[in-house]
């Protein structure tokens, strides 16, 4: 009978192509826009990620998140240094500046000090220069995403002057970053350089990046730290997490997204729920005619269910890979750098599509099983 | 008054006795069926005719176990199918009955050989081997040649040959046509008929046809006559006054 269900689904072909398109759209919808929301959230925390070697971050109690910080006294540095467990700490600062570039116009960037001797705070690869760079003078390494977006695709932008905050700049590396969240141009130079980039004001040390003895729980580590120094200290992961947090309660972006997913849902509910409702209807004569020959309710609700499992499958596979082809379209733009499909999300879009499918197929099913095998006379 | 059925020593393929059926309409309880007795033997053709609402179509859908009555009993080959459970009266009519509806009802989106295979597949049989079987029968009503068209190719006659097809496949004991003819033009109509007591009528089966079409009373062995829920006419011919 799953071979009939299957063959009655299929032999409609303008209901299945408009089922397939109704479980597809909403696929597309929640997965890509899900995948855009995850991946655009977790630049908030794209200042962690682009300083791999940090394990734990100290900063002022005030400070949440990378680029939202308030500075700290230098002697910050040294009570860090002297908590037990720390096996290191490096200064690490980060502050928003102007750029006029060559061409005259007025950019804002953020400028990161790493610390001078180690040059741990620097993202892991760089595309173009190498990490000694800077050690020459007035140097800075501008992140990949800003390097497009300050002087365009394809432009050298090698040995590039900038005027910083009335200083000297000259660009001499490009860096593998990942954007942060509003996209700015990042540029990496040495603390004791940003200092002199920075407008004077008492308090400079925004960040102190610690690294834990061998054995030492980072957790217990961040403790530690805050009861002996005042100061607040987060694990890696808290930190990320504590960026992430900040875009979600701080912008209407998980409100746009989810109404969007929502949208997405419902227009699933409805195109699907139509047409599945027309087809079962289409055929409701057909099915009171296997009803009356001999077929029970429970073979009916396997055929229908086949039909939703097909629909769902092949229209949930359309989706997906919809997503996956738009990422892949777009991977060359610098917005859409890093993307990829969280596991979870496609999870989520099935979950969407067997609610859909459960939902439009209950209704549908129950006009199945509510017709009496004798209407089939009448 | 019924007249008294003619004595046959054939088996009685369904013994009603008593069957009354009520229908809500609203507030309502309208009684079709009054407590109608009934036998109905294999080797024959038994024709229930009668005006549209005399009961006629609900007097079959009792007696082949799709409809429930209100009250009285229905033995169909010696089983009182409404003491079944539903799974079991299910695959009874799956087993032992084979329908032939007034618009055919065959499924748009397969061809001939697979609609009319559908009782076989739904016995668990596999496609390839019921769709063999269904073609031999096609064959038998001269339409094997059809047997790879969608219903939607054929004409109205071959389709109700396919539905006879679909009722016979399995061999069933019992066979249900509701107003066969009455899609079909006086010719149509006639062939569908004769090709039906020929391949439909055996001694060891029923054969129960509803219809008012009277150009082909004349090819039932049997016709019980409804009025008003009533069985007035028990015999061989049609009365006179109808």
């Amino acid at each position: 009978m799953l071979w009939i269900a299957i063959r009655m689904l299929t032999g409609d072909a303008q209901k299945f192509y408009g089922l397939l398109f109704g479980i597809a759209f909403s696929t597309l919808l929640i997965t890509q826009q899900g995948t855009i929301f995850v991946n655009l959230v977790e630049r908030g925390a794209s200042g962690v990620y682009n300083a791999p070697v940090a394990e734990i971050w100290v900063m002022d109690p005030t400070s949440r998140t990378t680029d939202v910080n308030y500075a700290m006294p230098s002697t910050a540095l040294d009570k860090v240094r002297s908590v037990p467990g720390v096996e290191w700490a490096v200064p690490h600062l980060r502050s928003a500046a102007s750029v006029r570039t060559r061409g005259g116009d007025l950019e804002q960037v953020a400028i990161i000090g790493v610390d001078d001797a180690t040059l741990i705070g620097l993202p892991r690869n760089l595309y173009e220069g190498s990490k000694d760079v800077l050690s020459t003078p007035d140097t800075v390494i501008i992140d990949d995403g800003g390097a497009i977006n300050m002087f365009g695709e394809g432009v050298d932008v090698i040995g590039e002057r900038l005027e910083l905050n009335d200083q000297r700049a000259v660009i001499r590396g490009v860096a593998d970053t990942i954007p942060s969240f509003t996209s700015t141009a990042v540029l990496y130079t040495k603390y004791s350089q940003a200092l002199n980039y920075v407008p004077g004001t008492r308090n400079r040390l925004t960040f102190v990046i610690v690294g834990a003895a061998d054995g030492q729980d980072h957790k217990e580590l961040t403790e530690r730290i805050e009861a002996q120094t005042g100061l607040k200290a987060e694990t890696r992961d808290e930190f990320a997490r504590a960026g992430i947090d900040f875009i979600i309660e701080n912008t209407g972006i998980p409100i746009n997204f989810g109404i969007t997913v929502a949208l997405g849902f419902v227009v699933g509910v409805a195109i699907v729920g139509l047409t599945f409702s027309l087809f079962i209807r289409d055929n409701i004569k057909q099915f009171g005619a296997l009803k009356a020959i001999g077929v029970t309710n429970a073979k009916i609700v396997r055929m229908v269910a086949v039909q939703a499992g097909m629909v769902g499958s092949i229209g949930y596979g359309l989706g997906v890979l919809g997503t996956v082809l738009f990422l892949k379209a777009f991977s060359g733009n610098p917005f859409f750098k890093g993307f990829y499909v969280p596991w979870q999300i496609p999870l989520i879009s099935l979950v969407a599509v067997i609610l859909i499918l459960a939902l439009t197929g209950f209704f549908a099913l129950r006009s199945v099983l509510n017709t009496e095998p004798a209407s089939v006379f009448r | 008054m019924a007249n008294t059925a003619p004595s046959n020593s054939a088996e009685i393929a369904i013994r009603a006795r008593a069957i009354a059926r009520d229908f809500e309409a609203g507030q309502e309880v309208i009684r079709v069926l009054h407590g109608i007795d009934a036998d109905i033997r294999s080797g024959e053709m038994t024709y229930v005719v009668g005006e549209s609402g005399s009961g006629k179509t609900t007097l079959i859908s009792i007696m082949c176990g799709i409809l429930w009555p209100t009250e009285g009993e229905v033995e169909v080959f010696g089983t009182d199918i409404y003491k079944l459970s539903d799974t079991e009266l299910v695959n009874f009519r799956l087993q032992n009955i084979g329908f032939i509806f007034q618009q055919y009802n065959l499924i748009p989106s397969i061809d001939a050989a697979a609609n009319a295979a559908v009782p076989l597949i739904a016995q668990g049989v596999a496609v390839e081997p019921a769709r063999a079987k269904a073609t031999e029968m096609l064959d038998a009503l001269n339409i094997a040649d059809q047997a790879a068209k969608l219903p939607r190719q054929l004409s109205g006659g071959q389709q109700q040959r396919v539905a006879i097809a679909r009722a016979l496949v399995h061999q069933p004991r019992l066979v249900v046509c509701d107003e066969p003819t009455a899609a079909l033009d006086a010719s149509s109509g006639r062939r569908v008929m004769d090709l039906l007591r020929e391949v439909a009528v055996a001694s060891d089966r029923a054969c129960i046809i509803v219809t008012h079409d009277n150009r082909i009373f004349d090819l039932a062995d049997r016709i019980l006559v409804l009025e008003d829920g009533r069985v007035t006419h028990d015999g061989t011919d049609m009365p006179e006054d109808h």
